[in-house]
């Protein structure tokens, strides 16, 4: 039999039938009597003075019942308690082309439309920065006063002694890589309700509700009444189903604050849904990242140091900012054994919108550069690119030199699953002319140890509550957005009870109703979340177990609680195996049916007769319990390890995490040498993920995350000229396909970490990181060229082919855009215009004749 | 500008509106007839969240004027389960995780469902190029693929969806 009758079985989300039959309410979806409809004014300039604001004819237009600026609501806020530089409408500046200039709450889109038209506003244009290596330079007309050289946080890390490692190494590598900027892109663009009900005692508004797509219903709840000046008591936030967010709704965005702002001067709900185009300038997506990295390692392949210099062009606010230039320093660490690491990193402001959180946090730049230099290295040492990454694993349980605590660690079978479904050791390196094999490794957090606002709270609490009916109803703060949080949820708690996943009801992420959770981010939610559920359900089955027992004449511990029957241990095989317990199971469903039905009197006293028994459906020993103390409730919580909680130098607290997931994987591409078309035809992906609960959907999040790598790999990349972006539609900016999408095998890795829910670890994010670098490295094996910069766009392919070849340099737009700026895509657009000259790096392949010269530079 | 009265015809109930003539189909089912399930994902028809079946053939509500579809048979996902039970190719894409957040899910449904009474056999080719109309963000598509084989499967079997 099973160890388990819930957990590690395929099944459908709780929540699948709302979605397949378009029942399921996500924001946009909800409508209040007299909900007005809220359009946004937005900027035009990348960096300019607000002079003056004139909104009065607006206001007069007919149907328009209110219209607000920033002066409706000063107080600045943001997600990190160090970057609160945000305004919902700009106050006396704007830093973006999209930044949040006015709101008109009106009674049609269209009369909002026409009211925005009609709102004057005086700019004093500034200069805008738009390179974050150009913008570090800035001496005056700062983005934000209080950061000198637009440098949002720069921060510098020594573990271990790097420079006398790489002094002392057999082979150092060094090289610079450019992953260009991307953005989340969930289908469902962002969407707030915010309405106020009128206080019975003051007669005046009172608590107001927000219904928001978002990712973390506490945070925007915790900012409502920053912003607001309300207590947090008077402000309820319920979240939807969310149609996805992969980290673009893992803080608060601008409309959210905007609809209550704008729903307390109308003094009446107000919605507001974005555009796709608002989308994009909400962004918070992946910086433009340049790294310069140099890595040393032994003539057997072993890594002895590896320093790290990176640049974030982080756009107009501080966002998330702080907390990704801190992972990707930090997670060097805890993939391979590296005893000394360097790392100096610059978050750059600029003038485009703001940069945050996405799938991979802060990792997935600097991955694709490390596992990109590895392969060159192995190369160069002519070692077998997976070997060279068996050569430098961890030795786990350890604590890595920049203090990260690593437990399970399924990395190497992660590796070995590869090579072998990929047939590597047969097929690498012998494959026709065009087609390749690569391969990389990465890895990811499961959930930060350290939360975002310093305190001692529990990142996760459930509450589990059990009444007559024998229905379980889990209140949990965690935030469903597509990942399938709902049901690891009910499949935790159900497998903890022993009952069927029918009984169970989520009640989710509503401030009112759910205690607090921290949110869906960080791959937090099946480690935190889950511990906290597992918790709370131990806590009510105790209180079963105990009023079984007395019935059931046996110590509590004796008793064992499976598929909605308690029987007693040495019962065990007796109760579950075989004819009999089918028999037995139906009779329990039966005599469920009936319990609800029967007279309480009556069934107590048809229980008084019957003796002692040798087992108890669920609903028995829920009842009975009930008969000693009421309903049945329990609380859990879940606060990260203080041995999991990392070092003590600055910046320590980003990193560390209770577990880390780790994935492997081999790409298959052909390229095609006329056209430098990259075409991915097969992704092998094995993921770590300590104990899949539910299979389908971690093999789900593994693909998912093999995709979305594979955009950002091909095709997905933020395109701006002077601060506006060229590309703000699903077409433009390329999200793959169905006929652009290879084939992916997600393969499941079960390390069963010791913490974690039944050895459960995080599967959403982790493998994104190795499927960029796995295809760069495929591509090598291809053709033999090694990109630095990332997407891998036929421009670039061919761009580098002909450098290979040493053959003439052409450039292919020019001429094409008359009004182009000399300066477009600085360092990227090998075949767009002609960029930086001599400040472009050696290796940019934009850059013909340094193209060839770095051949030599090792 | 001035409303007109027409008739549409939506998952066979006829609904009688007073609607500008310049309104979308889209914004009409969503707000007019609340029939939420089709989806704005895009500003620019590129998504097809939105995408509804007129005359069984599968089209962008988006693009089309509500008026234009006057005594023509509409389609929206909420027309898409049997008797009050889900239909194969909705309970396929549960089980097999063919939905992750599920905005794109409504589409895919009114695609899907024209896919699989057209050609009750496809090949995957076939199957790639029929989705490749509507966009997801969570899938990769992957799991679709073998949503669509089950549901397919079951509906050759003669099998009801799950009761
Ligand atoms: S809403 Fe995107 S195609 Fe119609
Ligand atoms: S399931 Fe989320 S977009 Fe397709």
């Amino acid at each position: 039999m099973n160890e388990f009758s819930v957990i590690g079985k395929r099944i459908a989300m709780v929540d699948a039938a709302g979605k397949t039959t378009g029942a399921g309410k996500y924001t946009d979806d909800l409508s209040v009597p007299g909900m007005l409809v809220g359009k946004i004014l937005h900027s035009p300039y990348p960096h300019a003075r607000i002079k003056r604001i004139a909104t009065s004819r607006a206001a007069k237009l007919d149907g328009v019942v209110a219209v607000v600026t920033g002066k409706d609501a000063r107080n600045p806020y943001g997600i990190l308690p160090v970057g609160h530089d945000e305004h919902a409408l700009a106050l006396d500046k704007v830093r973006y082309v999209g930044d949040n200039v006015a709101c008109v709450a009106a009674v049609s889109e269209t009369i909002a439309e026409k009211a925005l038209e009609l709102i004057d506003v005086e700019y004093e244009l500034l200069p805008g920065y738009f390179d974050p290596e150009e913008s570090m330079k800035a001496q005056t007309d700062l983005i934000h006063d209080n950061k000198p050289h637009n440098i949002e946080k720069d921060y510098h890390h020594v573990f271990g002694d790097p420079d006398k490692a790489l002094a002392e190494a057999d082979c150092v590598m060094e090289g610079r890589f450019i992953a260009n900027e991307v953005t989340h892109a969930a289908m469902e663009p962002h969407s707030t309700l915010a309405a106020f009900e009128i206080d019975s005692q003051t007669g005046k508004p009172g608590r107001l509700t927000v219904w928001s797509s978002t990712q973390v219903p506490y945070y925007l709840q915790h900012k409502l009444s920053l912003v607001l000046e309300m207590p947090m008591a008077q402000i309820r936030v319920i979240k939807p189903l969310v149609g996805g967010g992969f980290g673009g709704k893992s803080e608060v965005i601008p409309l959210e604050i905007i609809a209550a702002i704008a729903a307390r001067a109308a003094r009446a709900p107000v919605k507001i849904t974005y555009t796709r185009e608002e989308v994009f300038w909400a962004h918070r997506g992946r910086p433009r990242t340049i790294i310069d990295l140099k890595t040393g390692v032994k003539k057997d392949g072993t890594i002895t140091a590896v320093k790290a210099r990176v640049v974030q062009d982080g756009g107009g606010y501080c966002s998330y900012g702080v907390v990704t230039i801190l992972y990707s320093g930090a997670l060097l660490g805890a993939l391979y054994d590296i005893p000394n690491i360097g790392y100096d990193g610059y978050r750059v402001l600029t003038n485009k919108p703001a940069c945050g959180a996405m799938r991979g946090h802060g990792t997935v730049n600097v991955r694709f550069a490390f596992e990109s230099q590895l392969d060159e290295i192995a190369l160069k040492l002519n070692l077998d690119p997976a070997e060279i990454r068996r050569r430098n694993l961890l030795k786990p349980p350890c604590v890595t030199v920049n203090n990260l605590r690593v437990q399970s660690y399924g990395l190497p079978e992660c590796i070995e699953q590869v090579v072998e479904r990929s047939k590597w050791r047969e097929r690498k390196g012998k494959l026709s002319r065009g087609r390749g094999l690569g391969i990389a490794c990465s890895h990811y957090v499961s959930g930060a140890a350290n939360s975002i606002i310093r305190s001692d709270m529990p990142h996760s609490t459930v509450n589990i509550k059990i009444d007559r009916d024998g229905g379980v109803v889990v209140y949990t703060g965690t935030s469903e957005i597509g990942q399938g949080s709902d049901t690891m949820t009910a499949q935790v708690a159900a497998e903890v009870l022993g009952c069927s996943l029918g009984r169970v009801k989520i009640v989710a992420a509503d401030t009112d109703l759910t205690p607090i959770d921290i949110g869906s981010y960080s791959s937090r939610v099946t480690f935190m979340a889950g511990n906290a559920t597992l918790r709370a359900a131990e806590e009510v089955k105790k209180q079963i177990a105990l009023a079984a027992a007395r019935k059931m004449d046996c110590a509590p511990e004796e008793l064992v609680f499976r598929d909605d029957l308690i029987v007693r241990g040495d019962d065990f095989g007796k109760g579950f195996a075989g004819e009999g317990a089918r028999a037995t199971q139906s009779e329990a469903s039966v005599s469920g049916h009936v319990e609800g039905q029967i007279l309480r009197g009556s069934l107590q006293q048809k229980r008084k007769d019957e003796g002692p028994k040798d087992q108890m459906t669920f609903e028995e020993a829920v009842v009975a319990a009930i008969d000693s103390h009421g309903a049945l409730t329990g609380t859990g919580s879940y606060a990260p390890p203080l041995e999991a909680r990392g070092g003590k130098h600055k910046g320590a607290g980003v990193g560390p995490s209770p577990a880390y997931s780790y994935s492997a994987q081999v790409a298959e591409v052909t390229v095609d040498e006329e056209t430098g078309e990259v075409t991915v035809h097969k992704v092998w992906a094995a993921h770590d993920c300590g104990r899949a609960l539910n299979p389908v959907s971690v093999e789900g999040q593994i693909i998912g995350s093999v995709w979305m790598g594979m955009g950002q790999a091909l095709t997905e990349e933020m395109v701006w000229k002077d601060g506006m972006l060229m590309n703000p539609g699903m077409l433009e900016y390329r999200s793959p396909s169905s006929v652009e999408s290879p084939e992916v095998e997600p393969i499941i890795v079960e390390s069963i970490d010791p913490e974690g829910p039944f050895g459960a670890k995080e599967c959403s994010e982790g493998s994104l990181a190795a499927t960029i670098p796995a295809i760069s490295n495929a591509i090598y094996d291809a053709v033999g060229i090694r990109l630095h910069e990332c997407p891998f766009t036929p421009e670039r392919v061919l761009a580098a082919l002909r450098a290979l070849k040493k053959s003439k340099h052409i450039n292919l737009t020019e001429g094409v855009d008359p009004a182009a700026p000399t300066r477009f895509r600085e360092h990227g657009g090998a075949l767009c215009f002609r960029g930086k000259g001599p400040e472009r790096h050696a290796l940019d392949p934009g850059r013909r004749e340094a193209t060839v010269e770095a051949g030599g530079d090792d | 500008m001035k409303k007109e009265l027409i008739e549409l015809r939506v998952n066979g109930r006829t609904h009688e509106l007073a609607l500008e003539p310049s309104k979308l189909l889209l914004d009409t089912l969503r707000e007019d007839l609340q029939l939420t399930g089709s989806k704005r994902g895009c500003d620019d028809s590129s998504c097809g969240a939105c995408t509804v079946q007129v005359d069984g053939i599968p089209v962008l509500s988006c693009t089309l004027l509500a008026a234009s579809c006057e005594g023509q048979e509409i389609t929206t996902v909420e027309g898409v389960s049997e008797h009050g039970s889900l239909a194969a190719i909705q309970k396929a894409y549960g089980d097999w995780g063919g939905a992750q957040c599920g905005f794109c899910t409504p589409g895919f449904m009114m695609t899907v469902k024209h896919l699989m009474a057209e050609n009750p056999d496809p090949t995957e080719q076939e199957v790639r190029a029929a989705l490749s109309g509507n966009l997801c963000r969570c899938t990769g598509y992957s799991q679709m693929y073998e949503a669509i084989k089950a549901a397919i499967e079951a509906e050759q079997k003669g099998m009801a969806a799950a009761k």
